[in-house]
């Protein structure tokens, strides 16, 4: 019985990762439970004072209505880290991935043991953070255990796309942006910390064609049922199609960066 | 005789308007050790990477093991063993950890990966490293590593491009010894280098590149032979002379090259030669008599303008 060639690929992040996995989990989780008291609890006492409010977050305290959402940010920030100077070094500085080119791997397969690597370092992260959200009255919930998968596959939907741009790059000198003008605007503005309702109406359109406000919507509606949060299939089909579109440019930009 | 391992006919490789490779054809036997000599951008590496089955062929006919690398690479490259030209070791990981990791890409079980691993780190020396990070190693252990990694799969062929570049003399001879051991035992080794020594060492026969294509083919002593004259005279003057002592010294030995900080007198016998210099009255500062050597017929036939 051969071992499945991602599997191959993905032993080695794995092993790499057993020498890191303390702080990477600390950094991964400590960030959004930051949020979660500050925001959560702290802003959360201000906003459910005001009657308004409530209608607005449908019925929820303001703490319900955030927390889940941090499954989804924790995602694409965890997707993101993958994607951006982690992978560059595999392309760039270490020379890794190149390394396995020239075994038995292929660069296809390299992409897709790239992939099940970035849905498990992610899945590691998100764990974490749904085991915060289970100590809470509000949040614990069954439902915790659907917005895992869920969380996850937001957090390829954004992993696989930019390491497909990321691994044409010849440094990272552009990286920074991506965080700044991409990541953080959705981070801020994509639903998790107030309804995009209350975005300006041509602002709106924009929430929806990303894959954040549609993961945190899957994640919120999975742990808060209350909470309308749309069609599942919609947000579903977003997300599988910004994941296998990734993964496809990903298939394509390593075997022109792989085999040149 | 047993068919050959590698059979390049009119290969060629283009990036773009660029033509690295322009044609050229060789033939590697088994058991044989092959070198590409060149200067930096005679098209070696490109070479290389299309015979290592990680560059497309642009052109031309190629086939490695009796198998076609477009359609065939992962079967080819499951039987080859790849040093390049810079480490690609996981720095983060330890020595050990390095071999057992390469050889999960070739779906080896870990228990016979850590059972070659023992075996592999004797050969190259570095057992006692075998639990350390690879991170502060040598350069020349991290190439003695890399030189384990490609063998994690028994490899009947074994690429080396520029195996020694930036080595210490004690860390390349450790290589040369290494690499003739494998030899011994019957890999084909292909190499590429711009160290002549190297490739008197370790080449039977080699191929002399430049500008994408082969310049001469043969053993290092028959493209000595055929290049050069058996011995070369050198003189040296005073700055500023060495254009009016080669008039003096026309027609003396086969050849005469004129450098800037010497006059080369290609010769079959150099004491000869240093004999009629001396006879027309000219006096050189010094003077050496030296065997003929593969870096005279490298010079002859790449051109001594630098290239970059």
């Amino acid at each position: 019985m051969s071992t499945p060639t991602a599997v191959r690929v993905w032993e080695n992040h794995l092993m790499r990762y057993r020498k890191i996995w303390g702080s990477h989990l600390l950094g991964a989780f400590v960030q959004p439970v930051l949020y979660l008291f500050g925001m959560g609890l702290g802003v959360g006492a201000l906003v459910d004072r005001n009657t308004e409010s409530i209608v607005l977050l449908d019925g929820v305290s303001y703490f319900a209505f955030l927390a889940p959402a941090l499954l989804a940010t924790t995602a694409m920030m965890s997707g993101g880290q993958s994607s951006l100077w982690e992978l560059a070094d595999g392309f760039i500085w270490s020379h890794r991935y190149e390394a396995m080119a020239s075994t038995p791997l292929t660069p296809r397969e390299i992409a897709d043991g790239l992939a099940l690597w970035q849905a498990t370092r992610t899945a590691l992260a998100v764990i974490a953070v749904a085991g915060v959200l289970a100590l809470f009255d509000e949040t614990r919930t069954w439902g915790l255990l659907v917005a895992i998968p869920a969380a996850v596959l937001t957090g390829l939907a954004f992993a696989l796309p930019i390491s497909a741009w990321s691994s044409t790059r010849k440094n990272g000198s552009s990286f920074p942006a991506v965080i700044r003008f991409a990541l953080i605007p959705m981070f801020l503005f994509g639903g998790a910390f107030f309804p995009i309702d209350l975005l300006p109406g041509w602002l709106q359109p924009v929430a929806y064609v990303t894959p954040l406000w549609h993961g945190i919507e899957l994640c919120r509606g999975a742990v808060i049922p209350s909470i309308d949060s749309g069609p599942v299939a919609v947000h579903l089909a977003v997300l599988l199609a910004y994941t296998s579109a990734g993964l496809l440019a990903c298939w394509i930009t390593f075997s022109r960066t792989l085999r040149p | 005789m047993s068919a050959p391992v590698i059979i390049a006919s009119d290969l060629r490789k283009q990036f773009g308007d660029f033509v690295a490779v322009d044609g050229v054809d060789f033939e590697v036997r088994p058991g044989e050790s092959f070198g590409f000599l060149g200067p930096n951008g005679a098209g070696k590496t490109s070479t290389m990477r299309m015979v290592g089955c990680v560059s497309p062929v642009t052109s031309g006919g190629l086939s490695i093991f009796g198998l076609d690398p477009e359609r065939d690479g992962p079967e080819i490259r499951s039987r080859m063993g790849v040093v390049p030209q810079t480490d690609q070791l996981d720095a983060e990981l330890t020595v050990s950890e390095n071999l057992l990791i390469y050889g999960r890409y070739f779906d080896i079980p870990r228990a016979e990966c850590r059972r070659r691993t023992v075996d592999l780190l004797e050969f190259v020396q570095l057992s006692e490293r075998a639990d350390d990070q690879v991170d502060p190693l040598s350069g020349g252990m991290k190439r003695r590593l890399t030189i384990a990694r490609s063998l994690i799969n028994e490899p009947d062929l074994l690429l080396l491009d520029e195996p020694t570049t930036g080595l210490d003399p004690q860390a390349r001879h450790v290589l040369w010894d290494r690499l003739y051991r494998l030899k011994q035992r019957g890999v084909t080794l292909v190499l590429t280098t711009h160290y002549m020594d190297e490739a008197e060492q370790l080449c039977d026969r080699l191929v002399v590149m430049d500008q994408g294509r082969i310049a001469a083919e043969g053993s290092p002593r028959e493209l000595i032979d055929r290049y050069s004259t058996r011995e070369v005279l050198e003189l040296r003057f005073a700055v500023g002379e060495n254009e009016a002592m080669a008039v003096k010294l026309h027609g003396i030995g086969e050849r005469c090259e004129l450098l800037p900080d010497r006059i080369l007198i290609y010769a079959r016998d150099g004491e000869d030669a240093l004999s009629e210099v001396r006879r027309r009255g000219v006096d050189p500062g010094g003077s050496l008599v030296r065997r003929s050597s593969l870096e005279d017929v490298f010079l002859r036939l790449t051109g001594r303008a630098l290239v970059d």
